[in-house]
């Protein structure tokens, strides 16, 4: 059964408009997912769809086979336990008023998860490759890459079976753009990833598949290596040949 | 040959801390350069301090001459002589760039008659609208009597930053600096966009002095960059050089870095 289904889902923010139409995504367990598109072209109103933030206009989204429902409590608490988010800007995605334990555990608490928060949250910071002693610290004390890595231990201290990222390292300057790559690769081999961005570069280097949206469209989707090689549809050539290479 | 634009031992600081220290680049009369540099590098400062734009806070020491004329600790109203003439700027956020309440027009017309103004043939009238439109015809504006009439929350990002090159002509420059020019844009946008400074600095014979942390944007549109990390510049040469055999470290990550991202797009087309 697939992790996350979405079928022949449409969203608009008012009548004139379409956001998202006729969009349909399988995402199987250990997947990891780009979803590449430019602005305006719904990836971000498609993360929250998948975020349970929003609900579509028509059309259904099923975790598990259970349909999404995020006026149901109940529903939500066990979908956030499996689900969370990494966000774009690691400076403002921190409450700066609190300290790394307390960032960290806050899913913990807030899905009232039982057992050692403090250990759960060492452990978490030692997966992303932060000191297990910076517990009583707080966000302006870290770069931003270091609070990235923050933002990721607090998405994966309840142990989610799907990661979302939006634009998750967009922020970054490239040195440290490339390090927390490498740890979403290798966060993705413990569980689904789904990676929104404009970057197709970075795409490229942590996403099997890919997923090209354009004005609220799915037009082309499938293993990364193919897209690349052998783009089919003319908008996703066009992106291919925009993105600037390094001279040979 | 004298430099167009020659930073000699260029520091900034605030307070007592040091953002930009001991720098040198040299620009000469249509010579494109690259400053390459992450965040808080100090390279939107130097840019700042080679058109006297920084704010009081920011003190400036050493020597910058811009069509030799000294720009640090020169009044603001002997510079504004300068900025045009000498050297205009593009800047990252076109939305900001540009007023807000102005029709894009207009916005355009404020350079164009300033610099006519200056060279003595003041323009208005018919042949105002008409040098407008030559204008927004060289930087490939669509539609433009639709866009002239618009304030800039009614035009697209890539195209509000083609009426910010299209102000930065008006005042037809020597050197043109462009300080992350296409990161505010899309991947698409941005490819247009570097296609259409390449051809307008080559057409008008500018200097370019080109600024950005991406490294394959930068290698795209100059033949030199300098390579800037905390206010230092640890580097500088002819680009295929550096990406290819870089010398420091810290230049050596960032390539590493590029080539990564770059190669897992597979081979290029």
């Amino acid at each position: 059964m697939s992790l996350l289904s979405v079928q022949d889902v449409t969203f608009s923010y008012n009548a004139s408009k379409r956001v998202l139409d006729g969009v349909s995504l399988t995402i199987e367990p250990g997947d990891s997912i780009g979803l590449v598109g430019e602005s305006g072209s719904g990836k971000t109103t498609l993360l929250r769809l998948l975020l349970g933030l929003t609900r579509p206009s028509s059309g259904s989204i099923t975790f598990n086979g259970t349909p999404l429902d995020p006026r149901s409590a109940r529903f939500m608490r066990d979908y956030r336990r499996q689900v969370q988010v990494v966000f774009q800007d690691p400076y403002s995605s921190l409450d700066p008023r609190q300290a790394v334990l307390s960032i960290v555990s806050e899913p913990l608490r807030a899905l009232r998860i039982p057992g050692d928060h403090r250990q759960m949250v060492s452990d978490a910071l030692a997966s992303v490759g932060l000191e297990r002693n910076i517990l009583g610290r707080y966000p302006h004390e870290f770069s931003g890459g270091q609070r990235q890595r923050i933002a990721i231990a607090r998405a994966i201290v309840a142990g989610p079976s799907l990661l979302l990222a939006d634009e998750a390292v967009s922020a970054l300057d490239l040195s440290t753009r490339i390090r927390i790559v490498d740890l979403l690769k290798s966060l993705s081999e413990q569980m689904t990833l789904v990676f929104v961005s404009h970057d197709l570069g970075v795409v490229a280097a942590l996403c099997q598949k890919i997923v090209i949206l354009e004005k609220g469209r799915i037009v082309e989707a499938g293993a990364t290596a193919s897209i690349l090689a052998n783009p089919q549809h003319p908008y996703t050539q066009r992106l291919l040949s925009s993105v600037p290479r390094m001279p040979a | 040959m004298s430099a167009l634009l020659d930073i000699a031992g260029l520091t900034i600081k605030t307070g007592t801390t040091t953002l930009v220290e001991s720098l040198n680049l040299r620009i000469a009369p249509g010579e494109r350069l690259g400053l390459i540099g992450e965040s808080g590098s100090g390279k939107s400062l130097t840019a700042m301090a080679a058109t006297g734009l920084l704010p009081p806070s920011i003190k400036a020491t050493g020597s910058v001459t811009l069509a030799g004329q000294q720009i640090i600790g020169t009044p603001d109203h002997q510079l504004n002589r300068l900025r045009g003439t000498a050297v205009a700027v593009v800047f990252q956020e076109p939305l900001t760039a540009l007023d807000p309440l102005m029709r894009i027009g207009r916005q355009i017309a404020g350079p164009l008659q300033r610099r006519a103004a200056r060279d003595g043939n003041p323009l208005s009238g018919a042949a105002l609208d008409k040098a407008i439109f030559d204008l927004m015809a060289d930087v490939a504006l669509p539609d433009p009597q639709r866009i002239a009439h618009a304030y800039p929350h009614e035009i697209s990002g890539g195209q509000r930053q083609r009426v910010a090159i299209a102000m930065a002509l008006a005042c037809r420059p020597d050197l043109l600096i462009a300080d992350e020019p296409t990161t505010a844009l899309d991947v698409t946008t941005q490819a247009e966009i570097l296609r259409l400074l390449d051809n307008l600095v080559r057409q008008r014979n500018m200097a370019l002095l080109f600024i950005s942390h991406d490294l394959p944007v930068v290698a795209s549109i100059v033949d030199r960059v300098a390579v800037l990390r905390r206010g230092v510049i640890v580097e500088t040469g002819p680009v295929a050089e550096i990406f290819a055999r870089p010398q420091h470290d810290y230049t050596a990550t960032l390539v590493a870095a590029a080539h990564a991202f770059d190669a897992a797009l597979g081979e290029q087309p």
